[in-house]
């Protein structure tokens, strides 16, 4: 067994527990107002740190990412389809990398 | 009845699928470009269905980073599933066995449990098949094509591809911001944080994966002292 599927064992273990034991076992309501509190605002945390400032190194070319980022936010805003938002911002930054 | 929810729930999830696919053909080709084969890459992404994982984790395979490092990322960048999978313990079909809420648990995506949270009443363990069967089929099919095609694809497609998954993310952290200040605060806040661990000497030496373990700790924990939720979890 090579030492990438060792990674995507551990990868896939980790993600799977994360997700099963709260689910299998937990059949009440978390009262912690913290802990609650705490787990509402990961997501835009862990989302944000991921999208900036790597988001201007995604394409290659600072500029053209950027315009794609500009685009994706404006979609977003409008609550464009995760699909479109993607594509669109994709679309972008193809386009633009003409223009420079 | 079960074939009918189970039908209604590929249908369902039917645009996660098609946005999937878009998203796991970067996952495939950045893999195939790091030295994964096909068949590794898809394994990675049926086994671990998690795009911020997966793209973390790939980056920290490539590295030959250790073995800690890796499932310490994964913890932390899955983290939300923990939120996520309380939440829907508290949706399913109170008769759900342990068995299907083990399978169940499998296909806990941001997507999918936003679809799943939008139903009303409780949900049947076999409509989260149907979601799960969608989000996979998408997101293999994807991973399989991205890694096969990763070499003859253009140059130029290739680097805007690169922005499929962060226009995914800012599609789900935007919407939600609209209606809360504080979502806003967060975002902001944490994005000039995470600039100035790249701009700063020595912070700027931290590998990506730790540098968003030690963002998110810090900053959910400030917000939710600063900001506490008061609405229940499933809202």
């Amino acid at each position: 067994m090579n030492k990438t599927y060792i990674y995507i064992f551990i990868m896939a273990l980790v993600t799977y527990l994360i997700r099963a034991i709260p689910l299998t076992f937990i059949h009440k309501d978390i009262e912690n107002p913290f802990i609650k509190s705490f787990l509402y605002y990961v997501p835009y945390v862990t989302l944000s740190a991921m999208i900036f400032p790597s988001i201007l190194s995604s394409t290659g070319n600072t500029f053209t990412a950027l315009v794609g980022f500009i685009i994706a936010l404006v979609l977003a805003y409008n609550e464009c389809s995760l699909t479109t938002v993607a594509f669109v911002a994709c679309l972008a930054a193809f386009i633009t990398s003409f223009c420079i | 009845m079960k074939r009918e929810l189970y039908l209604k729930g590929i249908k369902d999830a039917m645009p996660i699928g098609v946005g999937y696919f878009t998203v796991s053909l970067t996952f495939g080709l950045q893999a195939s470009m790091g030295g994964l084969s096909v068949i590794e890459a898809t394994i990675l992404s049926l086994s671990c269905l998690t795009s911020a994982g997966q793209f973390g984790g790939l980056e920290l395979i490539i590295a030959q980073a250790g073995y800690f490092e890796i499932a310490l990322t994964q913890l932390v960048l899955n983290m939300r599933y923990i939120l996520m999978s309380t939440s829907l313990s508290q949706k399913i079909n109170k008769n759900a066995s342990i068995f299907q809420r083990m399978l169940v648990s499998h296909g806990i995506t941001d997507e999918i449990y936003g679809v799943s949270m939008m139903q009303e009443g409780r949900i049947s363990p076999y409509y989260s098949y149907g979601l799960m069967t969608s989000g996979m089929i998408g997101w293999g099919s994807g991973t399989f094509i991205g890694a096969t095609l990763g070499n003859i694809l253009p140059l130029d497609i290739l680097n805007a591809l690169g922005l499929a998954l962060y226009g995914m993310f800012i599609a789900i952290i935007i919407p939600p911001a609209k209606h809360n200040r504080h979502i806003i605060i967060i975002i902001i806040t944490t994005m000039i944080t995470s600039s100035l661990f790249d701009i700063i000497p020595v912070f700027n030496q931290i590998s990506s994966g730790f540098r968003i373990i030690i963002i998110t700790l810090l900053l959910a924990s400030l917000f939710a002292y600063l900001f506490p939720v008061k609405e229940t979890i499933n809202e």
